[in-house]
């Protein structure tokens, strides 16, 4: 729609932009913004309106701000990952997706903060500070919180957002841009997005180029998509997927990008329910609005079954060797060096290398950094190691065989319960959060599989719900159809939040949800 | 199971993290302790998998062509120690 205003001139790219920036300004609260490209943006609008006068925009994205997760790559544009490593980094390259955005006339706002090198399932373990989800802000949530005896601190039941990815689902969410990247290996675009109310869209491994994506687990690692609408993700999509000859694990097949038919009849169609994803530990509401979910589809003509995939259990244990192993490997670059903080100690190469990773990493980093060495000592290798790569291929065939047997979309809840406070989540460590947090988006990314998290509806607190499709391999135009339409039959509301209401703009206005395409 | 001092330092070498506390010994533990439910998955006759792409060989090599290069200035630049056009590190 935003698009549509651009096209027919009312509104410009700058005004957009402005809007935007401004709108990060007073939403500063939110910390979820590491970097703001100010003026780079700007003349990145100001070539897209001329571009727009000439009657010459490069597509639906031009001139539409986004925001990007700060372990993407963005030339000029330091990138931080949100750690202490890469503290003053300014990226000598765009990452191949950062690319493509700007090659569509997108215009960059900034990067966005995450949880220290993407590990993490709340976005609070960053050197920046935690991220805030907007929902703590919104009249929904504020009208079921409880008011305290003593005076009310608004300040201090906020909610987590969920992570790695919360920065981009947070700028998303409080309308600071149009779409955002963030990356998933575990769960980190689509728990974000569940808990902010927002699209999380998870592509296939091998659809979109991991060029310039800083890597934790080179074999699950995906860029994410996140979007007000799935429309928009689509958009995005279309323009993002492809062959990159500059990363070579991705598909060499040609991509079309596709638009999304508006799905009326779903008869023909088949939704899996896994009875493993019941998992303890679910919230009753969550239990409730799957159940709710599978009825929609089932009223509406689709098949819907019972399925099983049978090793879920072990994905979380699996993910657990597999990735402090990939990451052992992936960290072992940070060394002071090339770029990136240095330690001041002089002793020898060793000793600097050792401090500069001691002062760069947190805990989380390197607790993972040790763990993964230790299961790919020599001793420990087939044990750990190739065992778990063993296991993996039994979680990727127990999805083969349900997709086998005539499923063509799962349904899943996303996350265990809505956002939980801050003061609550701390209070487990990041390990354990992320084991618990992972358990239902964790497997697509073990066996490389599409699945987009769809906000559903408010939980009783008055904050978001998400419910996950999993798709097959590289049939994302059929996952985001069976998306879009249950999207539409859901209507989750639009987010009330006041910051927004005072920047009283006619594009924002009237609309059921601002989107841009 | 414990992880033994020999194999902590062991550790240390290729992590080149130092983790000699308490809290690091213990997470590591802890750590090795969950890796150990794989345990009870039975994977007789399972290849292990290196990649979900396996099936479509998209693992290729290209050309030895010189497709881009000469970046040597904007590589330099973030280093914080250099010479000329070398890395430096502290000797020993």
């Amino acid at each position: 729609q935003v698009s549509v205003a651009l096209k027919e001139g009312r509104v410009t790219p700058t005004e957009l932009c402005q809007r935007c920036l401004s709108l990060i300004k007073s939403t500063k609260f939110l910390n979820a913004y590491v970097t703001i490209a100010e003026e780079s943006a700007l003349k990145q609008a100001e070539a897209s309106e001329e571009r727009y006068k000439r009657g010459q925009p490069l597509g639906v994205l031009d001139g539409i701000p986004i925001a990007v997760k700060d372990n993407f790559n963005t030339a000029g544009i330091e990138t931080t990952c949100a750690s202490n490593m890469l503290r003053g980094y300014i990226s000598p390259y765009n990452a191949t997706v950062v690319q493509k955005l700007l090659d569509q006339g997108a215009v960059l706002l900034g990067k966005t903060n995450l949880d220290e090198f993407a590990m993490g399932s709340g976005s609070t373990d960053g050197v920046f500070g935690p991220v805030r989800n907007p929902w703590s802000y919104s009249r929904q949530y504020k009208e079921k919180s409880v008011p305290k005896s003593h005076s009310e601190d608004k300040e201090s039941n906020w909610v987590i957002t969920g992570g790695s990815s919360g920065g981009s689902a947070a700028a998303v969410s409080s309308f600071t841009c149009f779409a955002a990247l963030g990356s998933d290996t575990g769960g980190s675009t689509r728990n974000p997005a569940a808990h902010c109310g927002v699209v999380g869209l998870k592509p296939t491994y091998g659809l979109m180029s991991r060029h310039g994506l800083i890597p934790l687990v080179n074999s699950m690692d995906v860029p994410g998509i996140l979007t007000r609408c799935v429309d928009d993700a689509a958009v995005v999509l279309g323009s993002l997927a492809g062959h990159d000859p500059k990363d070579s694990t991705t598909i060499q097949d040609n991509f079309k990008p596709f638009e999304l038919p508006d799905l009326t009849d779903v008869s023909k169609l088949s939704i899996g329910i896994p009875q493993e994803y019941h998992v303890p530990g679910m919230s009753s509401e969550i239990l409730a609005l799957w159940s709710k979910a599978a009825d929609l589809f089932q009223s509406a003509g689709a098949k819907v079954v019972e399925v099983s995939l049978p090793h879920t259990r072990y994905s979380i244990v699996c993910y657990h060797v597999l990735c402090t192993a990939e990451v052992a490997s992936n960290m072992a670059r940070f060394d002071g060096l090339e770029y990136g903080h240095r330690s001041d100690t002089n002793e020898s190469t060793e000793s600097m290398y050792a401090a500069t990773r001691r002062e760069g990493f947190n805990d989380v980093v390197r607790g993972r950094i040790l763990s993964g060495n230790y299961f790919l000592l020599k001793q420990n290798y087939e044990k750990y190691f190739i065992k778990a790569q063993k296991v993996r291929r039994l979680i990727a065939n127990d999805f083969v065989k349900v997709f086998r047997s005539g499923v063509d979309v799962l349904l899943t809840p996303t996350t265990l319960s809505d956002a939980a406070p801050y003061v609550e989540f701390i209070k487990e460590d990041n390990r354990t959060r992320s084991a618990q947090d992972d358990i239902l988006t964790q497997a697509a990314n073990m066996a490389g599989l599409p699945a987009i998290s769809v906000p559903t509806a408010l939980s009783e607190r008055g904050l978001p719900v998400g419910l996950q499709f999993i798709g097959r391999s590289f049939q994302e135009q059929q996952l985001l159809t069976v998306a879009k339409w249950f999207e539409k039959q859901v209507q989750f509301p639009m987010i009330q939040l006041e910051e927004v209401k005072r920047h009283d703009h006619d594009v924002f206005q009237d609309q059921k949800s601002t989107s841009f395409s | 199971q414990n992880v033994s001092l020999e194999v902590l330092d062991h550790l240390e070498h290729p992590a080149l993290v130092d983790f000699r506390d308490l809290e690091g010994v213990e997470q590591l533990q802890k750590a090795i302790q969950f890796a150990d439910q794989l345990h009870e998955v039975n994977t007789d006759g399972v290849e292990p998998i290196d990649s979900v792409l396996e099936d479509r060989w998209c693992l290729y090599l290209r050309e030895d062509d010189v497709t881009e290069g000469n970046y040597t200035k904007e590589l330099l630049e973030n280093a914080r120690e250099k010479v000329e056009e070398y890395f430096v590190a502290p000797p020993g």
